[in-house]
Protein backbone atom coordinates (compact mmCIF):
# COMPACT_ATOMS: atom_id res chain seq x y z
CA UNK A 1 0.00 0.00 0.00
CA UNK A 2 1.36 3.42 -1.03
CA UNK A 3 0.22 6.73 0.47
CA UNK A 4 0.42 8.20 -3.01
CA UNK A 5 0.94 6.92 -6.53
CA UNK A 6 1.79 9.57 -9.13
CA UNK A 7 1.12 8.54 -12.73
CA UNK A 8 3.53 10.32 -15.10
CA UNK A 9 7.02 11.64 -14.35
CA UNK A 10 6.87 14.94 -16.28
CA UNK A 11 7.06 18.33 -14.54
CA UNK A 12 3.54 17.84 -13.18
CA UNK A 13 4.27 14.47 -11.60
CA UNK A 14 7.66 15.60 -10.25
CA UNK A 15 6.24 18.73 -8.59
CA UNK A 16 3.29 16.83 -7.13
CA UNK A 17 5.52 14.12 -5.65
CA UNK A 18 7.93 16.66 -4.13
CA UNK A 19 5.05 18.65 -2.60
CA UNK A 20 3.44 15.52 -1.16
CA UNK A 21 6.78 14.54 0.38
CA UNK A 22 7.06 17.99 1.91
CA UNK A 23 3.48 17.62 3.10
CA UNK A 24 4.56 14.61 5.18
CA UNK A 25 3.83 11.54 3.02
CA UNK A 26 6.64 8.97 3.15
CA UNK A 27 5.54 6.20 0.83
CA UNK A 28 5.23 7.73 -2.62
CA UNK A 29 5.66 6.04 -6.01
CA UNK A 30 6.08 7.72 -9.41
CA UNK A 31 5.28 5.53 -12.40
CA UNK A 32 6.74 6.66 -15.76
CA UNK A 33 6.52 4.81 -19.06
CA UNK A 34 9.59 6.49 -20.62
CA UNK A 35 13.19 5.54 -19.82
CA UNK A 36 13.77 8.72 -17.82
CA UNK A 37 11.92 11.39 -15.83
CA UNK A 38 11.16 14.86 -17.19
CA UNK A 39 8.34 14.24 -19.68
CA UNK A 40 8.01 16.48 -22.69
CA UNK A 41 10.61 18.91 -21.26
CA UNK A 42 13.45 16.62 -22.36
CA UNK A 43 12.76 17.48 -25.99
CA UNK A 44 12.02 21.19 -25.42
CA UNK A 45 15.66 22.27 -25.64
CA UNK A 46 14.80 25.94 -26.18
CA UNK A 47 14.84 28.38 -23.29
CA UNK A 48 12.08 30.35 -21.60
CA UNK A 49 11.20 27.95 -18.80
CA UNK A 50 11.33 28.76 -15.13
CA UNK A 51 11.17 32.55 -15.04
CA UNK A 52 8.31 32.46 -12.53
CA UNK A 53 9.41 29.49 -10.51
CA UNK A 54 13.21 29.73 -10.45
CA UNK A 55 13.47 33.42 -11.42
CA UNK A 56 15.92 32.52 -14.16
CA UNK A 57 15.63 31.51 -17.76
CA UNK A 58 16.17 27.79 -18.24
CA UNK A 59 15.84 25.36 -21.12
CA UNK A 60 13.35 22.48 -20.81
CA UNK A 61 15.97 19.84 -19.87
CA UNK A 62 17.49 22.21 -17.28
CA UNK A 63 14.08 22.83 -15.73
CA UNK A 64 13.37 19.10 -15.56
CA UNK A 65 16.88 18.51 -14.18
CA UNK A 66 16.25 20.85 -11.26
CA UNK A 67 13.19 18.87 -10.24
CA UNK A 68 14.81 15.50 -10.74
CA UNK A 69 17.56 16.72 -8.40
CA UNK A 70 15.04 17.88 -5.79
CA UNK A 71 13.30 14.54 -6.06
CA UNK A 72 16.61 12.78 -5.47
CA UNK A 73 16.78 14.44 -2.07
CA UNK A 74 13.50 12.77 -1.03
CA UNK A 75 12.72 9.12 -0.54
CA UNK A 76 10.21 9.00 -3.39
CA UNK A 77 10.34 5.70 -5.29
CA UNK A 78 10.45 5.82 -9.11
CA UNK A 79 9.56 3.06 -11.58
CA UNK A 80 10.73 3.83 -15.11
CA UNK A 81 9.84 1.90 -18.27
CA UNK A 82 6.52 1.18 -16.58
CA UNK A 83 3.14 1.93 -18.10
CA UNK A 84 -0.04 2.32 -16.08
CA UNK A 85 -2.85 0.40 -17.76
CA UNK A 86 -5.76 0.99 -15.44
CA UNK A 87 -6.86 2.92 -12.38
CA UNK A 88 -9.88 1.57 -10.51
CA UNK A 89 -12.50 3.43 -8.49
CA UNK A 90 -11.04 2.01 -5.27
CA UNK A 91 -7.58 3.38 -6.18
CA UNK A 92 -5.86 0.28 -7.42
CA UNK A 93 -3.23 1.00 -10.04
CA UNK A 94 -2.50 -1.68 -12.65
CA UNK A 95 0.87 -1.34 -14.34
CA UNK A 96 3.26 -3.27 -16.53
CA UNK A 97 7.02 -2.70 -16.39
CA UNK A 98 10.00 -3.87 -18.39
CA UNK A 99 11.73 -5.44 -15.39
CA UNK A 100 8.87 -5.76 -12.89
CA UNK A 101 6.19 -7.30 -15.10
CA UNK A 102 2.49 -6.88 -14.34
CA UNK A 103 1.78 -5.39 -10.92
CA UNK A 104 -1.26 -4.10 -9.07
CA UNK A 105 -0.57 -1.53 -6.35
CA UNK A 106 -3.05 -0.09 -3.89
CA UNK A 107 -2.85 3.65 -3.16
CA UNK A 108 -4.42 5.86 -0.51
CA UNK A 109 -4.31 8.73 -2.99
CA UNK A 110 -3.45 9.16 -6.66
CA UNK A 111 -2.17 12.07 -8.75
CA UNK A 112 -2.93 11.83 -12.47
CA UNK A 113 -0.10 13.58 -14.38
CA UNK A 114 -0.07 11.85 -17.76
CA UNK A 115 0.32 15.02 -19.86
CA UNK A 116 -1.11 15.22 -23.35
CA UNK A 117 -0.49 13.97 -26.84
CA UNK A 118 -0.58 15.68 -30.19
CA UNK A 119 -3.57 15.85 -32.43
CA UNK A 120 -2.64 13.94 -35.60
CA UNK A 121 -3.45 14.49 -39.18
CA UNK A 122 -6.26 11.92 -39.08
CA UNK A 123 -7.93 13.85 -36.31
CA UNK A 124 -8.34 16.87 -38.57
CA UNK A 125 -8.63 15.13 -41.91
CA UNK A 126 -6.57 16.95 -44.54
CA UNK A 127 -7.54 15.96 -48.08
CA UNK A 128 -4.96 14.58 -50.51
CA UNK A 129 -2.49 11.76 -50.92
CA UNK A 130 -0.88 9.87 -48.04
CA UNK A 131 2.84 10.08 -48.81
CA UNK A 132 5.66 9.96 -46.25
CA UNK A 133 6.89 13.27 -44.90
CA UNK A 134 3.94 14.29 -42.75
CA UNK A 135 4.86 14.53 -39.06
CA UNK A 136 3.42 16.07 -35.96
CA UNK A 137 5.67 18.92 -34.84
CA UNK A 138 6.31 17.32 -31.46
CA UNK A 139 7.42 14.03 -33.05
CA UNK A 140 9.76 16.01 -35.31
CA UNK A 141 11.04 17.84 -32.24
CA UNK A 142 11.95 14.56 -30.58
CA UNK A 143 13.67 13.26 -33.75
CA UNK A 144 15.77 16.40 -34.18
CA UNK A 145 16.57 17.21 -30.56
CA UNK A 146 17.04 13.76 -29.03
CA UNK A 147 17.43 11.10 -31.71
CA UNK A 148 19.44 13.21 -34.17
CA UNK A 149 17.41 12.75 -37.37
CA UNK A 150 16.29 15.54 -39.71
CA UNK A 151 12.75 14.91 -40.95
CA UNK A 152 13.22 16.93 -44.18
CA UNK A 153 14.77 19.86 -46.03
CA UNK A 154 11.90 22.02 -47.32
CA UNK A 155 9.17 22.41 -44.79
CA UNK A 156 5.65 23.79 -44.48
CA UNK A 157 4.15 24.02 -41.01
CA UNK A 158 0.40 23.81 -40.42
CA UNK A 159 -0.69 25.44 -37.19
CA UNK A 160 0.94 28.34 -35.37
CA UNK A 161 0.84 26.89 -31.87
CA UNK A 162 4.05 27.14 -29.88
CA UNK A 163 5.38 23.75 -30.92
CA UNK A 164 4.98 24.65 -34.61
CA UNK A 165 6.71 28.00 -34.12
CA UNK A 166 9.56 26.51 -32.11
CA UNK A 167 10.07 23.87 -34.78
CA UNK A 168 10.11 26.49 -37.55
CA UNK A 169 13.17 28.03 -35.88
CA UNK A 170 14.71 24.70 -35.01
CA UNK A 171 14.48 23.32 -38.56
CA UNK A 172 15.86 26.60 -39.96
CA UNK A 173 18.85 26.57 -37.59
CA UNK A 174 19.55 22.98 -38.61
CA UNK A 175 19.72 23.99 -42.26
CA UNK A 176 16.20 23.31 -43.55
CA UNK A 177 14.19 25.90 -45.46
CA UNK A 178 10.87 26.65 -43.79
CA UNK A 179 8.64 28.04 -46.53
CA UNK A 180 5.56 28.98 -44.55
CA UNK A 181 3.65 28.68 -41.34
CA UNK A 182 -0.07 28.36 -42.04
CA UNK A 183 -2.81 29.10 -39.49
CA UNK A 184 -6.53 28.59 -40.07
CA UNK A 185 -7.57 31.10 -37.41
CA UNK A 186 -7.21 34.87 -37.89
CA UNK A 187 -4.72 34.94 -34.98
CA UNK A 188 -1.80 32.77 -33.92
CA UNK A 189 -2.29 30.15 -31.23
CA UNK A 190 1.26 30.64 -29.97
CA UNK A 191 2.99 33.05 -27.64
CA UNK A 192 3.86 36.42 -29.16
CA UNK A 193 7.50 35.99 -28.25
CA UNK A 194 7.64 32.85 -30.34
CA UNK A 195 6.23 34.62 -33.39
CA UNK A 196 8.98 37.22 -33.03
CA UNK A 197 11.94 35.00 -32.28
CA UNK A 198 10.95 31.95 -34.36
CA UNK A 199 9.31 33.46 -37.47
CA UNK A 200 10.26 37.15 -37.77
CA UNK A 201 13.92 36.48 -36.94
CA UNK A 202 14.18 34.18 -39.97
CA UNK A 203 11.71 35.93 -42.31
CA UNK A 204 9.35 32.97 -42.29
CA UNK A 205 5.93 34.10 -43.53
CA UNK A 206 2.88 33.45 -41.34
CA UNK A 207 -0.34 33.01 -43.31
CA UNK A 208 -3.29 33.66 -40.99
CA UNK A 209 -6.79 32.54 -42.08
CA UNK A 210 -5.18 29.95 -44.38
CA UNK A 211 -5.11 26.17 -44.35
CA UNK A 212 -3.62 23.20 -46.19
CA UNK A 213 -6.13 22.00 -48.79
CA UNK A 214 -4.10 19.36 -50.58
CA UNK A 215 -1.03 17.20 -50.04
CA UNK A 216 0.60 15.96 -53.25
CA UNK A 217 3.29 13.35 -53.81
CA UNK A 218 3.59 9.66 -54.49
CA UNK A 219 6.03 8.16 -51.99
CA UNK A 220 7.19 11.39 -50.34
CA UNK A 221 5.47 14.77 -50.00
CA UNK A 222 6.25 16.83 -53.13
CA UNK A 223 3.83 19.72 -52.89
CA UNK A 224 1.44 21.22 -50.39
CA UNK A 225 -1.45 23.43 -51.47
CA UNK A 226 -2.46 26.26 -49.16
CA UNK A 227 -5.72 28.22 -49.51
CA UNK A 228 -7.23 31.19 -47.76
CA UNK A 229 -10.35 30.49 -45.69
CA UNK A 230 -13.49 32.56 -45.15
CA UNK A 231 -15.03 33.54 -41.81
CA UNK A 232 -16.50 30.04 -41.48
CA UNK A 233 -13.09 28.49 -42.11
CA UNK A 234 -14.10 27.19 -45.54
CA UNK A 235 -11.37 27.36 -48.22
CA UNK A 236 -11.93 30.12 -50.80
CA UNK A 237 -11.54 28.76 -54.38
CA UNK A 238 -9.00 30.64 -56.47
CA UNK A 239 -6.72 31.51 -53.54
CA UNK A 240 -4.52 28.41 -53.83
CA UNK A 241 -0.74 28.73 -53.35
CA UNK A 242 1.49 25.76 -54.16
CA UNK A 243 4.63 25.10 -52.11
CA UNK A 244 7.30 22.68 -53.34
CA UNK A 245 8.35 20.88 -50.19
CA UNK A 246 9.22 17.45 -48.82
CA UNK A 247 7.84 17.82 -45.32
CA UNK A 248 4.64 18.97 -43.63
CA UNK A 249 4.71 19.47 -39.88
CA UNK A 250 1.41 19.53 -38.02
CA UNK A 251 1.04 21.65 -34.94
CA UNK A 252 -2.71 21.48 -34.66
CA UNK A 253 -3.26 21.12 -30.97
CA UNK A 254 -2.78 18.89 -27.97
CA UNK A 255 -5.25 16.51 -26.38
CA UNK A 256 -5.00 15.63 -22.67
CA UNK A 257 -4.29 11.94 -22.31
CA UNK A 258 -7.31 10.84 -20.26
CA UNK A 259 -8.04 7.21 -21.14
CA UNK A 260 -7.15 6.14 -17.58
CA UNK A 261 -9.27 8.94 -16.14
CA UNK A 262 -12.34 7.99 -18.17
CA UNK A 263 -11.94 4.30 -17.37
CA UNK A 264 -11.89 5.13 -13.67
CA UNK A 265 -15.29 6.80 -14.11
CA UNK A 266 -13.99 10.30 -13.31
CA UNK A 267 -16.05 13.22 -14.67
CA UNK A 268 -14.46 14.92 -17.69
CA UNK A 269 -15.05 18.51 -18.80
CA UNK A 270 -15.66 18.47 -22.56
CA UNK A 271 -14.14 21.96 -22.87
CA UNK A 272 -10.77 21.17 -21.27
CA UNK A 273 -10.85 17.47 -22.25
CA UNK A 274 -9.50 16.94 -18.75
CA UNK A 275 -11.01 15.94 -15.43
CA UNK A 276 -13.44 18.31 -13.73
CA UNK A 277 -11.55 19.50 -10.65
CA UNK A 278 -12.12 21.29 -7.36
CA UNK A 279 -10.00 24.13 -5.98
CA UNK A 280 -7.27 21.71 -4.76
CA UNK A 281 -7.20 19.77 -8.07
CA UNK A 282 -9.26 16.86 -6.63
CA UNK A 283 -11.35 15.08 -9.25
CA UNK A 284 -14.86 13.66 -8.86
CA UNK A 285 -13.24 10.52 -7.40
CA UNK A 286 -12.25 11.16 -3.76
CA UNK A 287 -8.51 11.07 -3.19
CA UNK A 288 -7.69 11.24 -6.89
CA UNK A 289 -6.14 14.48 -8.14
CA UNK A 290 -5.20 15.71 -11.63
CA UNK A 291 -2.65 18.35 -12.63
CA UNK A 292 -0.57 19.61 -15.54
CA UNK A 293 -1.41 19.02 -19.18
CA UNK A 294 -3.65 16.04 -18.41
CA UNK A 295 -6.02 18.45 -16.67
CA UNK A 296 -5.86 21.29 -19.20
CA UNK A 297 -3.26 22.23 -21.82
CA UNK A 298 -0.74 24.70 -20.40
CA UNK A 299 1.66 26.92 -22.31
CA UNK A 300 3.93 27.69 -19.37
CA UNK A 301 5.57 24.96 -17.37
CA UNK A 302 5.80 27.29 -14.36
CA UNK A 303 2.02 27.18 -14.06
CA UNK A 304 2.14 23.40 -14.38
CA UNK A 305 4.51 23.33 -11.43
CA UNK A 306 2.36 25.63 -9.28
CA UNK A 307 -0.80 23.68 -10.01
CA UNK A 308 0.90 20.34 -9.39
CA UNK A 309 2.37 21.44 -6.06
CA UNK A 310 -1.20 22.25 -5.05
CA UNK A 311 -2.32 18.77 -6.10
CA UNK A 312 0.55 17.08 -4.25
CA UNK A 313 -0.05 19.04 -1.06
CA UNK A 314 -3.77 18.25 -1.28
CA UNK A 315 -3.04 14.53 -1.68
CA UNK A 316 -0.89 14.66 1.47
CA UNK A 317 -3.61 16.50 3.32
CA UNK A 318 -6.17 13.95 2.14
CA UNK A 319 -4.13 10.99 3.39
CA UNK A 320 -3.01 12.56 6.67
CA UNK A 321 -6.07 14.58 7.67
CA UNK A 322 -9.06 13.13 5.85
CA UNK A 323 -11.61 11.43 8.14
CA UNK A 324 -10.03 8.02 8.87
CA UNK A 325 -7.44 8.97 6.28
CA UNK A 326 -9.79 7.59 3.64
CA UNK A 327 -12.86 8.63 1.68
CA UNK A 328 -13.99 11.89 3.20
CA UNK A 329 -16.13 12.27 0.10
CA UNK A 330 -15.59 14.93 -2.48
CA UNK A 331 -18.22 17.27 -1.04
CA UNK A 332 -19.45 16.72 2.49
CA UNK A 333 -23.19 17.17 2.99
CA UNK A 334 -23.03 20.48 4.86
CA UNK A 335 -20.32 22.00 2.64
CA UNK A 336 -20.82 25.08 0.47
CA UNK A 337 -20.06 24.53 -3.20
CA UNK A 338 -19.56 27.09 -5.93
CA UNK A 339 -19.77 26.18 -9.61
CA UNK A 340 -17.65 28.31 -11.93
CA UNK A 341 -19.47 29.28 -15.15
CA UNK A 342 -17.90 30.46 -18.41
CA UNK A 343 -19.35 33.86 -19.24
CA UNK A 344 -18.87 35.89 -22.42
CA UNK A 345 -15.45 35.53 -24.02
CA UNK A 346 -14.30 32.65 -21.77
CA UNK A 347 -13.81 29.13 -23.16
CA UNK A 348 -13.02 27.25 -19.97
CA UNK A 349 -12.01 27.62 -16.34
CA UNK A 350 -9.96 25.42 -14.02
CA UNK A 351 -11.08 24.66 -11.35
CA UNK A 352 -14.68 24.13 -12.38
CA UNK A 353 -15.89 23.86 -8.75
CA UNK A 354 -14.76 25.61 -5.59
CA UNK A 355 -15.41 24.55 -1.98
CA UNK A 356 -14.87 27.93 -0.26
CA UNK A 357 -14.47 26.22 3.14
CA UNK A 358 -11.27 24.57 1.92
CA UNK A 359 -9.65 27.72 0.49
CA UNK A 360 -7.06 29.16 2.85
CA UNK A 361 -6.42 32.68 1.58
CA UNK A 362 -6.56 32.78 -2.19
CA UNK A 363 -8.07 30.51 -4.80
CA UNK A 364 -6.18 30.58 -8.11
CA UNK A 365 -8.29 30.30 -11.23
CA UNK A 366 -6.97 29.57 -14.73
CA UNK A 367 -8.96 30.28 -17.88
CA UNK A 368 -8.67 30.96 -21.59
CA UNK A 369 -10.41 33.56 -23.74
CA UNK A 370 -11.96 32.88 -27.16
CA UNK A 371 -10.57 35.89 -29.07
CA UNK A 372 -7.79 38.47 -28.96
CA UNK A 373 -8.84 41.40 -26.72
CA UNK A 374 -7.11 44.67 -25.91
CA UNK A 375 -7.76 46.74 -22.77
CA UNK A 376 -10.22 44.43 -21.09
CA UNK A 377 -11.77 43.71 -17.76
CA UNK A 378 -12.10 40.24 -16.36
CA UNK A 379 -15.37 40.34 -14.44
CA UNK A 380 -16.40 37.95 -11.70
CA UNK A 381 -20.11 37.92 -10.92
CA UNK A 382 -22.30 35.89 -8.59
CA UNK A 383 -26.09 35.97 -8.51
CA UNK A 384 -26.04 38.80 -11.06
CA UNK A 385 -23.84 41.07 -8.93
CA UNK A 386 -20.22 41.87 -9.77
CA UNK A 387 -17.90 40.81 -6.96
CA UNK A 388 -14.49 41.41 -8.52
CA UNK A 389 -12.80 42.74 -11.65
CA UNK A 390 -9.27 42.57 -12.99
CA UNK A 391 -7.76 44.75 -15.73
CA UNK A 392 -5.68 43.37 -18.59
CA UNK A 393 -4.09 45.23 -21.49
CA UNK A 394 -3.87 42.19 -23.69
CA UNK A 395 -5.67 38.83 -23.76
CA UNK A 396 -5.27 36.09 -26.36
CA UNK A 397 -6.56 32.50 -26.77
CA UNK A 398 -2.96 31.27 -26.99
CA UNK A 399 -2.07 32.67 -23.58
CA UNK A 400 -3.62 31.15 -20.48
CA UNK A 401 -4.88 33.72 -18.00
CA UNK A 402 -4.78 33.54 -14.26
CA UNK A 403 -6.57 35.39 -11.44
CA UNK A 404 -6.51 34.93 -7.67
CA UNK A 405 -9.82 35.14 -5.81
CA UNK A 406 -9.58 36.04 -2.10
CA UNK A 407 -11.39 33.75 0.32
CA UNK A 408 -13.49 36.66 1.65
CA UNK A 409 -14.97 37.09 -1.83
CA UNK A 410 -15.77 33.42 -2.19
CA UNK A 411 -17.52 33.47 1.17
CA UNK A 412 -19.83 36.18 -0.16
CA UNK A 413 -20.67 34.35 -3.40
CA UNK A 414 -23.84 32.27 -3.72
CA UNK A 415 -24.08 29.01 -5.67
CA UNK A 416 -22.14 30.04 -8.74
CA UNK A 417 -19.43 32.34 -10.05
CA UNK A 418 -19.35 33.59 -13.61
CA UNK A 419 -16.13 34.74 -15.27
CA UNK A 420 -16.53 36.98 -18.31
CA UNK A 421 -14.46 39.36 -20.43
CA UNK A 422 -15.51 42.86 -21.33
CA UNK A 423 -13.45 45.09 -23.60
CA UNK A 424 -13.36 48.62 -22.21
CA UNK A 425 -12.30 51.84 -23.89
CA UNK A 426 -9.62 53.76 -22.04
CA UNK B 1 8.08 55.30 -31.17
CA UNK B 2 8.70 51.66 -32.05
CA UNK B 3 6.40 48.87 -30.85
CA UNK B 4 8.08 45.59 -29.94
CA UNK B 5 7.14 42.38 -28.23
CA UNK B 6 9.48 41.52 -25.42
CA UNK B 7 10.88 38.02 -25.95
CA UNK B 8 12.78 37.72 -22.69
CA UNK B 9 10.07 35.65 -21.04
CA UNK B 10 6.85 33.98 -22.19
CA UNK B 11 4.70 36.83 -20.86
CA UNK B 12 5.49 38.69 -24.10
CA UNK B 13 4.87 42.25 -22.90
CA UNK B 14 4.02 44.81 -25.59
CA UNK B 15 6.82 47.38 -25.40
CA UNK B 16 6.99 50.89 -26.75
CA UNK B 17 10.52 52.16 -27.31
CA UNK B 18 11.10 55.88 -27.77
CA UNK B 19 14.09 56.16 -30.13
CA UNK B 20 14.18 59.92 -29.80
CA UNK B 21 14.54 59.88 -26.04
CA UNK B 22 17.43 57.49 -25.44
CA UNK B 23 15.33 54.40 -26.21
CA UNK B 24 13.15 54.86 -23.14
CA UNK B 25 10.94 51.79 -22.79
CA UNK B 26 7.32 51.64 -21.58
CA UNK B 27 4.90 48.71 -21.36
CA UNK B 28 7.43 46.40 -19.72
CA UNK B 29 6.44 44.48 -16.58
CA UNK B 30 10.01 44.12 -15.34
CA UNK B 31 13.47 45.68 -15.80
CA UNK B 32 14.59 42.92 -18.16
CA UNK B 33 12.04 44.19 -20.67
CA UNK B 34 13.50 47.71 -20.60
CA UNK B 35 16.95 46.31 -21.23
CA UNK B 36 15.67 44.14 -24.08
CA UNK B 37 13.82 47.02 -25.78
CA UNK B 38 16.93 49.14 -25.81
CA UNK B 39 19.20 46.31 -27.02
CA UNK B 40 16.82 45.20 -29.75
CA UNK B 41 16.98 48.61 -31.40
CA UNK B 42 20.71 49.13 -30.91
CA UNK B 43 22.35 45.68 -31.25
CA UNK B 44 19.96 42.70 -31.15
CA UNK B 45 21.21 39.53 -29.47
CA UNK B 46 19.86 35.99 -28.98
CA UNK B 47 20.69 32.95 -26.88
CA UNK B 48 21.27 29.96 -29.20
CA UNK B 49 19.83 26.64 -28.04
CA UNK B 50 20.70 23.58 -30.10
CA UNK B 51 22.25 20.12 -29.78
CA UNK B 52 25.63 18.49 -30.36
CA UNK B 53 26.52 14.95 -31.34
CA UNK B 54 27.02 12.82 -28.22
CA UNK B 55 29.23 9.71 -28.30
CA UNK B 56 28.01 6.78 -26.25
CA UNK B 57 25.19 8.78 -24.66
CA UNK B 58 21.71 7.63 -23.66
CA UNK B 59 20.60 9.70 -26.67
CA UNK B 60 22.60 10.49 -29.85
CA UNK B 61 22.24 14.28 -29.26
CA UNK B 62 22.97 16.35 -26.17
CA UNK B 63 21.17 19.71 -25.81
CA UNK B 64 23.35 22.83 -25.37
CA UNK B 65 22.99 26.60 -25.18
CA UNK B 66 25.17 29.67 -25.29
CA UNK B 67 25.55 30.79 -21.68
CA UNK B 68 24.72 34.35 -22.71
CA UNK B 69 23.11 36.11 -25.65
CA UNK B 70 25.27 36.50 -28.74
CA UNK B 71 24.85 38.98 -31.62
CA UNK B 72 21.89 37.90 -33.70
CA UNK B 73 23.86 37.89 -36.96
CA UNK B 74 26.34 35.35 -35.54
CA UNK B 75 23.75 32.61 -34.90
CA UNK B 76 24.57 30.58 -38.00
CA UNK B 77 28.31 30.79 -37.29
CA UNK B 78 27.64 29.26 -33.89
CA UNK B 79 25.50 26.55 -35.49
CA UNK B 80 28.38 25.69 -37.84
CA UNK B 81 30.77 25.44 -34.86
CA UNK B 82 28.36 23.08 -33.06
CA UNK B 83 28.37 20.82 -36.11
CA UNK B 84 32.08 20.08 -35.43
CA UNK B 85 31.59 18.86 -31.86
CA UNK B 86 31.46 15.25 -30.71
CA UNK B 87 30.82 15.27 -26.96
CA UNK B 88 31.77 12.08 -25.11
CA UNK B 89 29.23 10.74 -22.61
CA UNK B 90 28.76 11.03 -19.71
CA UNK B 91 28.27 14.81 -19.75
CA UNK B 92 27.03 17.03 -16.94
CA UNK B 93 24.65 19.95 -17.03
CA UNK B 94 26.64 23.21 -17.19
CA UNK B 95 29.73 21.50 -18.63
CA UNK B 96 31.51 23.75 -21.15
CA UNK B 97 31.32 22.27 -24.65
CA UNK B 98 32.95 25.14 -26.59
CA UNK B 99 34.74 28.00 -24.88
CA UNK B 100 34.25 31.52 -26.25
CA UNK B 101 32.36 30.22 -29.27
CA UNK B 102 33.28 32.08 -32.50
CA UNK B 103 34.89 34.78 -30.41
CA UNK B 104 31.52 35.99 -29.11
CA UNK B 105 32.59 35.76 -25.46
CA UNK B 106 29.88 33.20 -24.80
CA UNK B 107 30.57 29.61 -23.81
CA UNK B 108 28.45 26.78 -25.17
CA UNK B 109 27.33 24.62 -22.23
CA UNK B 110 25.44 21.34 -21.92
CA UNK B 111 21.87 21.73 -20.66
CA UNK B 112 21.36 18.25 -19.26
CA UNK B 113 23.17 15.40 -17.61
CA UNK B 114 23.77 12.84 -20.32
CA UNK B 115 24.46 9.40 -18.89
CA UNK B 116 26.28 6.77 -20.93
CA UNK B 117 24.21 4.28 -22.82
CA UNK B 118 23.54 1.26 -20.63
C1 LIG C 1 6.70 21.27 -27.79
C2 LIG C 1 6.39 22.00 -26.52
C3 LIG C 1 7.02 23.22 -26.28
C4 LIG C 1 6.79 23.90 -25.07
N1 LIG C 1 7.44 25.08 -24.84
C5 LIG C 1 7.33 25.70 -23.62
C6 LIG C 1 8.10 26.90 -23.30
O1 LIG C 1 8.83 27.44 -24.14
N2 LIG C 1 7.99 27.43 -22.05
C7 LIG C 1 7.19 26.86 -21.11
O2 LIG C 1 7.15 27.35 -19.97
N3 LIG C 1 6.43 25.75 -21.41
C8 LIG C 1 6.47 25.15 -22.62
N4 LIG C 1 5.73 24.02 -22.91
C9 LIG C 1 4.73 23.56 -21.93
C10 LIG C 1 5.27 22.61 -20.87
O3 LIG C 1 6.43 21.98 -21.26
C11 LIG C 1 4.22 21.57 -20.59
O4 LIG C 1 3.06 22.27 -20.27
C12 LIG C 1 4.63 20.63 -19.47
O5 LIG C 1 5.74 19.86 -19.85
C13 LIG C 1 3.49 19.70 -19.11
O6 LIG C 1 3.90 18.86 -18.05
P1 LIG C 1 3.15 17.49 -17.69
O7 LIG C 1 3.95 16.87 -16.62
O8 LIG C 1 1.72 17.80 -17.45
O9 LIG C 1 3.19 16.62 -19.01
P2 LIG C 1 4.38 15.84 -19.73
O10 LIG C 1 5.64 16.62 -19.70
O11 LIG C 1 3.84 15.43 -21.05
O12 LIG C 1 4.61 14.54 -18.82
C14 LIG C 1 3.68 13.48 -18.76
C15 LIG C 1 4.45 12.20 -18.48
O13 LIG C 1 3.52 11.16 -18.18
C16 LIG C 1 3.98 9.97 -18.78
N5 LIG C 1 2.81 9.08 -18.96
C17 LIG C 1 1.68 9.33 -19.67
N6 LIG C 1 0.82 8.30 -19.60
C18 LIG C 1 1.41 7.37 -18.80
C19 LIG C 1 1.02 6.08 -18.34
N7 LIG C 1 -0.16 5.54 -18.69
N8 LIG C 1 1.86 5.40 -17.54
C20 LIG C 1 3.06 5.94 -17.18
N9 LIG C 1 3.49 7.16 -17.58
C21 LIG C 1 2.67 7.86 -18.38
C22 LIG C 1 4.60 10.42 -20.07
O14 LIG C 1 5.53 9.49 -20.56
C23 LIG C 1 5.27 11.74 -19.65
O15 LIG C 1 6.61 11.56 -19.23
C24 LIG C 1 5.91 23.34 -24.12
C25 LIG C 1 5.26 22.13 -24.40
C26 LIG C 1 5.48 21.45 -25.58
C27 LIG C 1 4.75 20.16 -25.84
S1 LIG D 1 9.04 42.91 -19.77
FE1 LIG D 1 9.64 41.41 -18.20
S2 LIG D 1 7.72 40.32 -17.79
FE2 LIG D 1 7.41 41.39 -19.72
S3 LIG D 1 7.97 39.88 -21.30
FE3 LIG D 1 9.80 41.11 -20.87
S4 LIG D 1 10.90 39.92 -19.32
FE4 LIG D 1 8.80 39.14 -19.35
Amino acid sequence: MYDLIVIGGGPAGLAAACAAWEGGLRSILIVERDKELGGILNQCIHNGFGLHHFKEELTGPEYAGRFVKLLGETGVEVRLDTMVLEVTGDRQVHMVGKSTGYRVEQARSIVLAMGCRERTRGAIAIPGARPAGVFTAGAAQRYVNMEGWMPGKRVVILGSGDIGLIMARRMTLEGAKVLACVEVMPYSGGLNRNIVQCLHDYDIPLYLSHTVTDIRGKDRVEQVVVSQVDDNRNPIPGTEMVFDCDTLLLSVGLIPENELTRQAGIDIDRRTNGAVVYENMETSLPGVFACGNVCHVHDLVDFVTAESQKAGAAAADYVLNGPDGLDPGVVTSDERLLTVNNGGGVTYTVPQHIRPGRVEKLCGLFFRVNRVCRDSEIRVTSGGAQIARFKREHLAPGEMEHIDLPKALLDKAEGELTISIQEVSK
Amino acid sequence: MKELICIVCPQGCHLKVDEEHGCAVTGNSCPRGAEYGKMELTHPTRVVTSTVRCQGGLYPRCPVKTDRAIPKERMFDVMAALEEVALPAPAAVGQVVIENVCGTGADVVATRNMPSRR
